[in-house]
């Protein structure tokens, strides 16, 4: 774990040497590896990747910030993981469906989700997963790899009525993997060669839990194998090396060569920079100083020095943006912060017509609401 | 040593909070039997989500508070094998809402090994889970099941309201030969202290509590329900006269018939307080037993204040959902008054 790099300056992690079967396409400062082929993409692309990635680490600040403040409940930070998360989206074409979990925040904004719908649901209110018709984005799955049969299950649908052009992309932690539910999903998958991509955010820890705690195996990667089915692994702080490797997963999902099968397992190295949740203390179970050294390859950081040294960035359009991230997370947060429902949302919506039970429980709490006032019901109960 | 346990040096109790009183029986429990394991989803190092295993990986070790892989139906799988080699797991299901992996191991099997064998094999197994609402947490975080596990025969349901009585009723769900589901409310995990002794002892799984005695009407309820249905008794006690008797079950299965019908035959009426949703909650079963065998003493319908037919909301409507004192209040003087 220990294994110094060739400059000897500084601790690799194991899990992206560069000597590995890692896909890279930087470095660790964000120049070109030698021998990597940079994937095919514009230089407005490029931007957007760039730009989506840096709003993302401002949504992510501001959300342990408001949440700290009780302007939100708990939050599932992403620092060092929103350059997979953006790039995987924006490899994904329009008409593709997006399986998010609880901390994907950043991939759905960038598969068309805005930012309000983000803040809703930790503000206690379900509007922002009421995902309008034109966004192919599932309501973030918070039980551990309940999503992966079901992304299959989407797919394969697709698949079963002629929609081969629709891929389905399934986030998953490396927690997940240890569910029965991923070995299902994924047994299908390959059983069924439905067009889906499954990307494991491999971030190392699962909660308290670390990856070598998870499996036996070396890597997440080589489950594929044991399912018929494509592993890759990729560096996930290099947001280049996963928009290649997520396009041409995707590719294959939607056209395979002859002998291939759609689906692809997608292992996208990470690091949980930051807590679990707004709610979990890593200091109690786990060392600092290997956060440091994962630090030391941030995908912000990365990507930035890359379009500066291709000439598509300079600090005055670098400042520009972010002013409008800034003011794009703060207009979210006050508008999100006007959101209410009334009681009487508990009821609707649990079928498509409110049976006549349930309508007189409503009835009951709203009798109960007039006779005495809401904030009998604001009442502390312990 | 156990930061809770390492206080009680030379004291016959300590105050302690129901989340305290938790990792102070297990402790007490390990400490006296070392075929008692914990096993779960952070329990080690990180002491649980809640704390409750707080210092228990480091007084006992990684072979007896052991971090699993991310999986609950291995977690309850794999405990009933280890029951099977005499040993006595604790395993812990991190929330009651991601219980449902599990449910085939807890329901087909842990329930049904004993009698499936004619009594040659058996479970003695504690499964521990946070359960219930009002702590603003995301979805899934905040169910009451209990009605799922007090449905299926074979199993124990046990649920403390008190420190004394988590500890109590923990070290005799350990002790017990079948497979209990020890369902912890939350909510309360923090909300107040009570002396807890320091020396092991344990609260009956088959005497319900009576918290509060009264005459006009029976209040029935358990876990983080009893603190609003208390305060709502003496609430009406002071603003209306009504002496009312609050009952915590404490075990939801096996039900305490007789403390449950000797209460409705003194007060002739009946409230029952749950965060579960209303239909088939454990109120249907409380109201139907009290018509069986004690229907004779009744003077109003039996009230049911409970959760909605409808998922728990997320947190902004938590707090119409869950049964509030002026919720328990208002269908108190509604029967008193029938």
């Amino acid at each position: 774990m220990n294994m110094k790099n060739e400059a000897g300056s500084k601790d690799v992690p194991a899990a992206v040497r560069e000597d590995s079967d890692l896909v890279q396409v930087l470095d660790a400062e964000g120049n070109v590896l030698p021998q990597a082929s940079v994937p095919d993409i514009s230089d407005r692309q490029l931007l957007e990747l760039y730009e989506t990635i840096k709003l993302a680490r401002h949504f992510d600040q501001r959300a342990i910030s408001f949440q700290r403040q009780g302007r939100l409940a708990t939050y599932a930070p992403m620092t060092g993981q929103e350059g997979s998360q953006v790039a995987t989206s924006l490899a994904l074409a329009e008409q593709d469906w997006l399986f998010p979990t609880y901390r994907e925040h950043a991939a759905k904004y960038a598969h068309g989700m805005d930012l309000v719908s983000l803040f809703e649901p930790l503000r206690g209110y379900r509007d922002g997963y009421a995902i309008p018709d034109d966004v192919n984005v599932m309501p973030e799955y918070i039980p551990i790899a309940t999503q992966v049969p079901q992304a299959m299950g989407m797919a394969w649908g697709h698949k079963l009525q002629g929609k081969t052009d629709t891929a389905v992309l399934c986030h998953l932690g490396d927690g997940a993997t240890s569910e029965g539910d991923f070995h299902e999903g994924l047994n299908f998958a390959g059983v069924f060669d439905v067009p889906a991509v499954f990307v494991c955010n491999n971030n190392q820890w699962a909660i308290s839990v670390p990856r070598e705690r998870q499996t036996a195996s070396e890597t997440i990667a080589e489950k594929a194998q044991a399912y018929g089915i494509d592993g890759v692994r990729v560096d996930g702080l290099d947001p280049l090396a996963v928009y290649k490797v997520a396009s041409a997963a995707l590719e294959k999902a939607r056209n395979p060569g002859p002998g291939e099968l759609r689906p692809t397992l997608i292992e996208s190295v990470q690091y949980r920079f930051g807590a679990h949740t707004t709610a979990d203390d890593p200091s109690v179970y786990r060392d600092e100083s290997e956060e440091e050294a994962w630090r030391d390859r941030d995908p912000v950081d990365r990507i930035e020095t890359y379009l500066y040294n291709e000439g598509i960035l300079d600090s005055d359009l670098e400042s520009e943006i972010q002013d409008s991230i800034e003011q794009e997370v703060s207009e979210a947060i006050e508008t999100a912060e006007q959101t209410e429902t009334s009681p009487d949302n508990i009821v609707e919506h649990v079928y498509e017509d409110v049976p006549a039970r349930l309508e007189e429980q409503r009835d009951e709490l709203n009798r109960l609401r007039e006779k005495y006032d809401d904030g009998a019901f604001s009442e502390v109960l312990e | 040593m156990s930061s809770t346990a390492s206080t009680q040096t030379g004291q016959n109790a300590q105050r302690l909070t129901l989340v305290e009183a938790i990792q102070d029986g297990l402790y007490t429990e390990m400490s006296r039997d070392d075929s008692v394991v914990v096993l779960g989803e952070d329990v080690g190092k990180n002491g649980g989500v809640f704390r409750a295993t707080d210092q228990l990986y480091e007084e006992f070790g990684e072979d007896r508070v052991i971090d699993t892989p991310l999986a609950e139906a291995g977690i309850v799988g794999a405990s009933i094998g280890l029951a099977q080699t005499g040993m006595k797991p604790v395993p812990e299901m991190q929330f009651m809402g991601f219980m449902y992996p599990a449910f085939d191991q807890i329901v087909s099997h842990a329930a049904r090994l004993r009698s499936r064998s004619q009594g040659q094999y058996s479970v003695p197994m504690v499964i521990r889970a946070p359960y219930g609402g009002g702590i603003r947490a995301p979805e899934h975080h905040s169910e009451s099941k209990e009605a799922f596990f007090v449905h299926e025969p074979g199993l124990k349901v046990v649920s403390p309201s008190t420190p004394y009585d988590a500890k109590g009723l923990l070290a005799a769900s350990i002790h017990d030969p079948d497979p209990v589901i020890f369902l912890e409310p939350k909510l309360i995990y923090r909300a107040f202290r009570e002396d807890v002794p320091a020396k092991p002892y344990e609260v009956s799984l088959s005497e319900a509590a009576v918290r509060r005695e009264g005459s006009d009407i029976s209040v029935y309820t358990w876990g983080a329900m009893t603190r609003p249905a208390l305060i709502a008794a003496e609430n009406l006690s002071q603003s209306h006269g009504i002496d009312v008797e609050v009952i915590d079950l404490r075990t939801l299965s096996p039900l305490d018939v007789e403390t449950i019908t000797n209460s409705f035959k003194k007060t002739g009426r009946a409230a029952i307080v749950h965060e579960a949703p209303k239909t088939v909650g454990l109120g249907a079963e409380i109201a139907t037993t009290i018509q069986e065998e004690a229907l004779v003493h009744q003077e109003a319908p039996i009230k049911r204040i409970a959760g909605f037919d409808a998922p728990m909301p997320l947190h902004s409507l938590e707090d119409y959902y869950l049964p509030q004192a002026v919720r328990i209040q208002d269908g108190i003087r509604e029967t008193v008054d029938f």
